[in-house]
């Protein structure tokens, strides 16, 4: 082999080992990082073709409506928890610290944290979208069909 | 009658547009200066149209024109006339306006800075500038238009601007991006044009650096105040959310971050012609890509614009034409393109070489976790999210081959360096950075975490091989002020960026390892403490503002029983949208920011409080600063000036 040949060798072999290396990261840290996305009836009965429920201690999003009086607070401190509907069963969220400013009974919000029940989520995130369409959009798909109240302010588009 | 007069002006420049794009295109590929002479003028001609209609709906906000639907969604009578004007870039009908304002302004400074180019060239820059600026004033016109008519029923009042953008960072942060991402459409077209002529010689890098430089300047300021208006306004406390919106901003910084620096060895050493071709093709299509996230509404974010499956089809249609035909371009063309320069591998041109592996691999990694959601979504598997540990980690991972190649590589010399020449300088900085930075943390925090050392380590060294390079190439010279005129502009644009990046690294890693915060829930009177400050809630009063009513809580923030500053952290009711807004208190200072959150109010009149000490915040910005400042100090470089080249009075001009 000439030398020329051999240096290009070396390259493409520093090459391939340097692409397979970074794949293998990525995918490890993807792997560690997913989550998925549930609605509360995903959580309750199980989610995709083959109902897959998650197992106790996974880290995952719900979204849903917050249950308009399902809001407990704890008196001295910041904890809270509430309750989040899809179109069936119940799911409770609960959660230590300041709420976001949108967070309102009635309303979707997501939440990020870790599931300690079958049916109980200690979270350690709650978002509510930062914007005049209170919405996400996640949440927005997972209740298509069941009535959510517009807040009367929007003024219609094309009105 | 002005909507109206705006929505003809840009109409008007669409048509000269239209013509900029065909005359000089069709001019140079048949070689007639009449035609190609004709860009110029029709540069200029559609820049004043799209002023003029900017100008439009900016009049159409001051004056409240509630019958033009955007200002009616975006505005309302009692917003601040500063923010009437911002409102304008609000939202996506007016930032689209805006966008294609930057692209005429940018077009037209390429026109009128670009005498000592052949006209062969010149024509094409032009002419793909004007290709462009169809593409989005067409979207423009037909899709998104900010002078639409509610007539004849249009709401009394507008539904104001959204309060979170009622703040002064996003006065200047969507002008300053869109300057970013629009400049390195010069960058784009110049990478066209070449392909076109078939010239890539360092005629063509040396034109196209301080163009991209300055887009890139733009760029890097836009994040900056990105990140800072995120900080200050979102009332988290963050700074990064890892969002798609802000990778999409991210993304295009990356690799023009790697083209810059292409560029330069292109320019100096004639090597890499064809990889920095590809680069400026990528950077402006990765803006492109940024600008579909955004705008189709395809991907959720927490901020994200319209969702209009129509946009979104148009913008994707645009991306593939700009990205395949130019791609397609480029693999007709490359193989003419040869690099000249031969070097050793342990030489500069290596160095930067790597530093583009990097940098391209950080971008696939931001591309992946951006867009893998959206693939899961599409194929069916649910609806998915990626962390921001995911990003975290891999960046933590990067950061440390590319910090140790940030420090090395100026040292460097072109072609070859003999590893014996400059191992002392890199022992001795590498032993400082270590004293120094150990020396620090150790004896300023209790528990020091490894990530934490070796980021700040690589700060450090970052900047005392600057230092180190600059008294080098001092004393080489007879005299200190000579020896310092003798360094180029360009020498010290690379030395503040470098610099500016050190002060990114080391505000990033003390902020995340040492930030603290307390979630607290108090009673007038109450006493907090956090870090060595004491936190004194005093109750709340009420505020009024001109479009929002609220209360602010007062703290007074004690240090070893000495008062240090009073703060007004502030809940605001936005009276026409009903909103509530947090409006953090921030004490900012050089080596730490105190940060109060205002939360709910609890039946007992307890309120909660979100209390947090950032070390070190501050400087990530500063850094965005220095590195921004970097970029721009080229365009002073004496070597870019405009030289008045051999005026091309006929068709001989044409052949140059």
């Amino acid at each position: 082999m000439n030398p020329r040949r051999k240096k290009r060798l070396m390259a493409i072999v520093a090459i391939i080992f340097g692409i397979g290396t970074s794949v293998a990261l990525v995918l490890f840290a993807l792997q560690e990082n997913i989550n998925l996305f549930y609605t509360p009836s995903e959580l309750i009965e199980g989610k995709g073709p083959d109902k897959q429920k998650p197992y106790v201690g996974q880290k995952l999003r719900i979204g849903g409506m917050v249950v308009p009086g399902s809001v407990v607070r704890d008196e001295d401190s910041l904890f809270v928890e509430f309750k989040l509907i899809d179109t069936g069963p119940l799911v409770t969220v609960r959660y230590q610290g300041i709420l976001p400013d949108l967070f309102r009974e009635g309303q979707g919000i997501v939440a990020q944290g870790h599931l300690t029940a079958p049916d109980t989520i200690e979270a350690f995130e709650v978002l509510a979208k930062h914007d005049e369409e209170y919405m996400p959009a996640e949440v927005a798909e997972a209740v298509k069909g069941i009535k959510h109240e517009k807040p009367v302010y929007n003024i219609p588009k094309g009105y | 009658m002005i909507p109206e007069l705006g929505f003809l002006s840009l109409t008007i420049a669409m048509a000269l547009c239209i013509l900029l794009c065909i005359y000089p295109l069709w001019g140079a590929h048949t070689g007639n200066l009449r035609l190609m002479r004709a860009a110029p003028a029709l540069a200029m001609g559609q820049f004043v149209f799209v002023l003029l209609s900017y100008l439009a709906l900016v009049y159409t906000s001051l004056h409240d024109d509630f019958t033009v639907a955007y200002v009616a969604n975006n505005s309302s009578s009692v917003l601040p006339w500063y923010y009437k004007i911002t409102s304008t870039w609000g939202n996506h009908e007016g930032a689209m306006l805006v966008w294609v304002l930057i692209q005429a302004f940018w077009t037209v400074l390429v026109a009128m800075l670009s005498k000592s180019l052949p006209w062969l060239l010149r024509a094409r820059v032009l002419g793909v500038l004007g290709f462009l600026g169809v593409g989005f004033m067409s979207y423009t016109l037909l899709l998104s238009s900010p002078f639409e008519s509610l007539l004849p029923y249009f709401p009394v009042e507008g539904r104001d601007l959204n309060p979170l953008l009622q703040d002064p960072g996003m006065i200047i942060h969507p002008p300053l991006l869109y300057m970013g991402y629009v400049g390195l459409s010069v960058s784009f077209s110049f990478a066209i044009a070449a392909l076109l002529t078939g010239k890539l010689d360092n005629t063509w890098a040396k034109w196209s650096r301080p163009w991209t430089m300055a887009a890139w300047a733009f760029l890097t300021l836009g994040i900056t105040i990105g990140s800072w208006w995120a900080y200050a306004e979102l009332g988290w406390g963050g700074w990064w959310f890892w969002d798609p919106v802000e990778n999409a901003s991210l993304m295009p910084w990356l690799v023009a971050t790697a083209l810059i620096h292409s560029l330069s060895a292109t320019e100096k050493r004639g090597v890499f012609k064809s990889w920095t071709v590809l680069l400026a093709i990528a950077a402006f299509s990765l803006s492109l890509l940024g600008t579909f996230i955004v705008r189709s509404g395809i991907i959720v974010s927490v901020h994200a614009f319209a969702t209009d499956p129509a946009r979104g089809s148009f913008i994707l249609a645009f991306l593939l034409v700009v990205v395949g035909g130019s791609l397609l371009l480029y693999a007709l063309r490359v193989a003419e393109v040869k690099s000249e320069g031969r070097y050793q591998l342990f030489s500069r041109e290596v160095a930067l070489w790597l530093n583009n592996i990097f940098l391209v691999v950080a971008t696939l990694i931001v591309l992946l976790g951006t867009l893998l959601p959206l693939v899961h979504k599409e194929l069916g598997l649910g609806s998915i999210s990626i962390g921001t540990p995911f990003f975290n980690q891999m960046f933590s991972i990067l950061l440390v081959p590319f910090a140790c190649l940030l420090a090395l590589g100026p040292m460097l010399r072109w072609k070859q360096n003999k590893i014996k020449l400059v191992f002392n300088k890199y022992a001795l900085s590498w032993l400082i950075s270590v004293i120094v930075s150990s020396a620090w943390l150790f004896s300023s925090y209790e528990e020091v975490k490894v990530m934490t050392l070796v980021a700040v380590m690589f700060a450090v060294w970052i900047a005392v091989t600057s230092i180190i390079d600059i008294g080098q190439k001092v004393s080489e010279s007879s005299s200190i002020s000579r020896g310092l005129k003798k360094l180029g502009l360009s020498y010290w644009a690379m030395i503040l960026g470098h610099i500016g990046f050190a002060f990114v690294i080391a505000g990033v890693a003390l902020t995340s390892a040492y930030s603290v915060d307390r979630s607290v829930k108090m009673n007038p009177g109450d006493i907090a403490s956090l870090n060595e400050y004491d936190y004194r809630f005093d109750g709340v009063k009420s505020i009024e503002g001109k479009n929002f009513t609220g209360h602010a809580g007062i703290v007074t923030v004690l240090k070893e029983n000495q008062f240090v500053v009073e703060l007004y952290a502030e809940k605001r009711l936005y009276t026409i949208g009903k909103q509530f807004m947090t409006e953090a208190a921030i004490d900012d200072g050089f080596t730490r920011d105190l940060y109060l959150a205002l939360g709910e109010q609890f039946d007992n009149g307890a309120w909660s409080l979100r209390i947090y000490h950032k070390p070190f915040v501050r400087w990530m910005w500063l850094g965005g600063i220095i590195i921004a400042l970097g970029g721009f100090l080229i365009l002073f470089d004496k070597r870019y000036r405009r030289r008045q080249a051999p005026q091309t009075t006929g068709n001989k001009g044409v052949m140059a």
